[in-house]
């Protein structure tokens, strides 16, 4: 009765966000659109052995096999909707409404993988705490921005990864792990936690003596490389599995993206820019790549002026020398409560330090933090700060003027529920031991408490760091849409979003510093 | 005294928290009290509304007439462009037979001003006879927008004052319900569509509506019959609820120790805000009769199209228009309308109370919709209006009245190519009003507990299930077959004709219902003692 209901409410959240995301179809897509029309296309005409040797669109397959799949899979209803939609010449750049409207269902429907991943993450949690992750992300204004009008399956592959961790967080190790495997052939770029689980379950599932944990260690093996060999198989069966690596490892892209993730190398290039601006002020000679960076095409010379080339694999000793905390970590105390935030923290290390970091990928661990946003008041004053400057920071992704009411809107809304839902939590009276133990009578008390104002005191409020900061959004945002171009018109184009990605880069870098700190100092 | 007092209060809050204990899903939206909810609610709503205005409007890309929004913007075109005098004369620079102002002089203001606005950004859209059909993708936002920012300055503030007035009046309400109200009341999905989609300014004329009777709800008078004037001089439709305006204040008036002061005051300030507004065209009678003949199209016929009212429905059977010539038609439908709105209003004139005020309003709009002249399907979100302040009482007559207001205006958003935000806001609709631990979730008293088999009932309730799925299926059928070539609106008159039954039954109940107001308010009294 209690579950059942419970997932009537769940279902309902999800309907209302529905209902939204239907509304929304009209809107701006990028090219991703096209991509995946193609890729539906490609895998519904091509056979097997030609999906990732096909050149008949720019946007050729670089994705792992179980995701090409998924769009066979999708492809066979899109031929019935409409044959145009996956034939592979005369569907290029196909924008019927049957086509939008088809690609655009699916991702909603698909959705319902994340659904379910939630609804097993919360179904042992008490009610208030439930109702504010189901509002966290089921009504997630990031993935409406990046899944429902920038159009990708991001809700899809988190899903994913959500049932992983609340296998995880059963201590169901083994499933857990399969599930984790299947995610990594869905999208290779959650690889960056691979690490992380393969520490974790090392020593929480496998070490267990001699004998018991070689067996485990061979099953676990033996999981991960059937899921492997199911994705690579048939590749490998065709002798096409160096082209398989060649699509989906393009390291020919530079450091950064067009537009800057904001992450570390932001203010490594600022760094450079100032170095050589005033290495050139006191004389010396230095070569500055002409617009290595605002272009977003960089070749292969050095795109810095003065400090060293950053090469992928630096990026990889960087990520995997910040991860080594968590490591030590999850090696000598593994916790399954600790593993959504070891994950986490996992992905902002690969968003900070990773090469040619999308500004998407910040999903992948601002989704995963909202489990335990609701945990303590800490975490949730943390996930205030980090969701609102993730979600700004993609802002820049829908940048035509129909779509800027609606990322604004969508913004204001998820902050508004966020201060309700956190301050409802966190007042000083619902001190987070008392309220699992007394939950009726607190629910009582604390409605009592929180009508005085002695009570707000010790509540969820943000302190005159993080407001400044959130004032300083919206400066940045004010310069960028009405005064840059009002002062400066079309000079210095570039400067709007360089604020943006430099601005939130301090965001993200603080929710880094604090997620390993939390790391470091939990026992 | 003071600690007395708030333990009072905690007891109070005890027995609600009691009440609530399990109506905790809600509970961290409205903790904070009436405003986070309200902006909460708001925000979304406004978002709700930029999504739907991303779809096509009326007449989109349909030379050579368009359709409401290339009159709007013709309207801005007209009024920036031209002085106010020759804004509703036919001349060779203003073609009233294309898109000629037919709203008083408040909206041709607001053409004005939202003309200025566009100009601002996109000169052309609003250029002299060059913008004719104007559609550019610039040109649609501007557009959209100031029907956004007209809905977000005058229709949401005011229905936060109707809000903060209702529900403060009312101490027993719970805060879920007040969230829930409000709710509905923004979340209107047949105001959207039309404001939103369709494209048109009801929001501003229907939103000083509203601050005009919580003025009233809260005793201001004067401010009420100030804003009720100017809701006049934006929409002539709002004289749908002058009756209960009227007889409300009427009612109230004659029971003050001076009724003929204070009537005078109410007349000398609706005459003073007409002043105000029309003043322009006061100068000459002829200016006046011209504007005046421009809202009032005689010569459009007694009805139009496919609405569900009295007149359309039953030319099925008679024929109005062949029968009798337009000037009977005219004296016809008002002695019917009259006649329709006379008892809610004798209601109010012998005991004005602001829950028969929201009836009478109810009442006499509904009298207006199904037997005025030249009634247009768009005119159900007046009576839908009161419906929605009422929601709280009415709950599933409300929902009822949403239904069909919604479905009888199908065939016209199908033609605007308005299908998808129909059956999504339609759905959005029904899951709010069906909220986890809201109150559609659950109607309190929904049966009482008499084990007779009630035969008139349970017919009631087969009528009424198997109307609704006829309606669900017509849906279904409209969209995908053709009707008969023999009868090319079949299917238009078939949604005619159950609208109207559904209707005329609705007006029919809450009739009843305000009357009843009248044997039960000693009781009532009692009951809120309790």
């Amino acid at each position: 009765m209690e579950s059942s209901s419970s997932t009537r409410q769940l279902l309902w959240f999800f309907a209302i966000a529905v209902c939204v995301k239907l509304l929304l179809i009209p809107a701006y897509h990028s090219t991703d659109f096209e991509v995946h029309r193609h890729w539906l296309a490609l895998t519904h005409s091509l056979p097997l052995s030609n999906w990732y040797a096909d050149e008949t669109s720019p946007w050729t397959l670089d994705y792992p096999p179980f995701f090409a799949c998924f769009e066979r899979f999708l492809s066979i209803f899109a031929h019935y909707i409409d044959p145009q939609i996956v034939d592979l010449h005369n569907g290029l750049n196909y924008r019927a409404n049957s086509a939008i409207y088809f690609l655009r269902i699916s991702v909603i429907l698909s959705d319902l993988w994340l659904l379910y991943g939630v609804c097993r993450l919360t179904k042992n949690a008490d009610v208030k705490r439930r109702n504010l992750i189901w509002v966290l992300i089921v009504w997630s204004p990031a993935l409406v921005m990046v899944d429902h009008l920038h159009f990708q399956y991001n809700g899809f592959l988190l899903g994913w990864l959500l049932l992983s961790i609340s296998f995880l967080q059963e201590g169901k190790d083994l499933m857990g792990g399969f599930l984790f495997a299947v995610l990594l052939c869905f999208k290779h770029l959650f690889a960056v936690a691979a690490p992380v689980y393969f520490v974790y379950l090392l020593r929480h599932y496998c070490w267990k003596g001699l004998f018991r944990g070689f067996s485990r260690l061979s099953v676990l093996g033996a999981v991960v490389v059937a899921v492997f060999a199911a994705a690579y198989g048939p590749f490998l069966y065709h002798g096409q599995i160096q082209q398989v690596f060649n699509r989906m490892f393009p390291f020919g892209r530079g450091l950064c993206h067009a537009y800057w993730a904001p992450n570390f190398w932001v203010f490594y290039i600022i760094l450079d820019k100032v170095f050589s601006f005033f290495l050139k002020k006191f004389g010396f000679s230095i070569q500055i790549p002409a617009a290595s960076f605002t272009g977003g095409l960089v070749g292969d010379s050095s795109p810095f002026a003065v400090l060293p080339k950053i090469s992928p694999s630096t990026t990889l000793i960087m990520v995997l020398l910040a991860l080594s905390p968590c490591f030590i970590k999850a090696w000598t105390n593994p916790q399954p409560r600790m593993v959504a935030r070891w994950i986490a923290y996992a992905y902002t290390c690969g968003f900070l330090f990773g090469w040619h970091v999308h500004e998407k990928a910040s999903l992948h661990f601002v989704i995963p933090l909202a489990i335990v946003a609701v945990q303590s008041l800490e975490d949730a004053k943390h996930y205030f700060m980090l969701s609102i400057v993730s979600c700004y920071s993609l802002f820049p992704l829908l940048y035509e003027g129909q779509e800027y009411p609606i990322k604004v809107l969508l913004l204001l809304l998820h902050s508004i529920l966020m201060w309700l839902g956190f301050s409802t939590k966190f007042t000083r009276a619902s001190a987070p031991n008392t309220m699992v133990t007394a939950k009726k009578k607190g629910a009582q008390s604390k409605s009592i408490e929180s009508s005085s104002p002695a009570a707000e005191k010790g509540g969820f409020t943000i302190g005159w760091v993080g407001k400044s900061y959130l004032l300083g959004l919206l400066l940045v945002e004010i310069w960028g849409q009405f005064l840059h171009p009002y002062l400066l018109g079309d000079k210095f184009p570039f400067v709007p979003l360089m604020l943006i990605s430099t601005y939130c880069a301090f965001g993200i870098m603080y929710s880094w510093i604090w997620q390993l700190r939390w790391i470091i100092s939990t026992t | 005294m003071g600690k007395k007092k708030e333990k009072k209060k905690i007891n109070e809050k005890v027995d609600v928290e009691a009440v609530e204990i399990e109506d905790d899903t809600w509970w961290w939206l409205t903790h904070k009290g009436i405003g986070a909810t309200f902006l909460c609610i708001s925000v979304f709503a406004l978002l709700v509304r930029v999504a739907v205005s991303l779809h096509p409007y009326s007449g989109a890309g349909s030379p050579p007439k368009f359709g409401d929004y290339e009159a709007q913007r013709h309207w801005m075109e007209i009024t920036l462009n031209l002085p106010v005098l020759e804004w509703y004369r036919n001349s060779t620079s203003n073609d009233l037979s294309y898109w000629g102002l037919d709203y008083p002089p408040l909206t041709a203001y607001q053409s004005y001003f939202h003309g200025l606005f566009l100009r601002f950004f996109d000169p052309d859209s609003v250029s002299l006879f060059t913008s004719r059909g104007y559609e550019t993708y610039v040109g649609k936002l501007l557009m959209r927008w100031t029907v956004l920012s007209s809905d977000t300055l005058i229709f949401f503030p005011a229905i936060f004052y109707f809000a903060f007035v209702y529900h403060s009046s009312c101490h027993s309400s719970r805060k879920n319900d007040c969230a829930w109200h409000i709710a509905m009341l923004l979340l209107n999905p047949c105001l959207i569509l039309i404001d939103h989609g369709h494209f048109q300014y009801n929001c501003i004329s229907l939103g000083l509506t509203v601050a005009a009777i919580a003025a009233i709800l809260s005793q201001r008078e004067l401010l009420a019959s100030c804003l009720f004037t100017l809701a006049l001089s934006h929409k002539q439709m709002s004289v749908y609820y002058a009756p209960a305006f009227f007889s409300h204040l009427l009612g109230k008036c004659l029971r003050r120790k001076n009724p003929i002061h204070g009537v005078a005051k109410l007349g000398l300030t609706v005459l003073g805000t007409f002043t105000v507004v029309w003043w322009p065209y006061l100068h000459s009678t002829d200016a006046l009769l011209g504007v005046l003949s421009r809202l009032a199209p005689f010569e459009r016929g007694i009805y139009e199209d496919y609405v569900a009212n009295f007149w359309c429905t039953s030319s099925v059977i008679i024929k109005w228009k062949r029968l009798f010539s337009v000037h009977s038609l005219k004296f016809i439908s008002l002695t019917a309308t009259v006649l329709t709105c006379l008892p809610s209003m004798v209601q109010q004139v012998m005991a004005p109370s602001s829950r028969g005020f929201l009836y009478g309003l109810l009442n006499s709009s509904f009298a207006f919709y199904l037997f005025s002249f030249q009634v247009h399907e768009k005119s159900i979100l007046l009576p839908l209006l009161p419906a929605s302040l009422l929601a709280l009482e009415e709950r599933r007559p409300f929902k009822w009245l949403m239904f069909y207001g919604l479905f009888s205006m199908f065939p016209l958003l199908c033609r605007d190519k308005l299908v998808l935000p129909y059956f999504a806001l339609h759905a959005l609709f029904m899951l709010l009003y069906l909220a986890p631990c809201g109150h559609g979730a659950r109607p309190r008293n929904a049966r009482p507990n008499n084990t007779k088999f009630d035969y008139f009932d349970s017919f009631k309730t087969f009528m009424n299930g198997f109307i609704y799925l006829s309606s669900l299926i017509l849906h279904i059928v409209y969209l995908t077959m053709h009707p008969p070539e023999k009868f090319p609106y079949l299917f238009e008159a078939i949604i005619m004709l159950i609208c109207f039954y559904q209707f005329a039954v609705f007006a029919f109940y809450t009739n009843v219902k305000q009357w009843s107001l009248l044997d039960h308010s000693t009781t009532d009294e009692e009951k809120k003692l309790i």
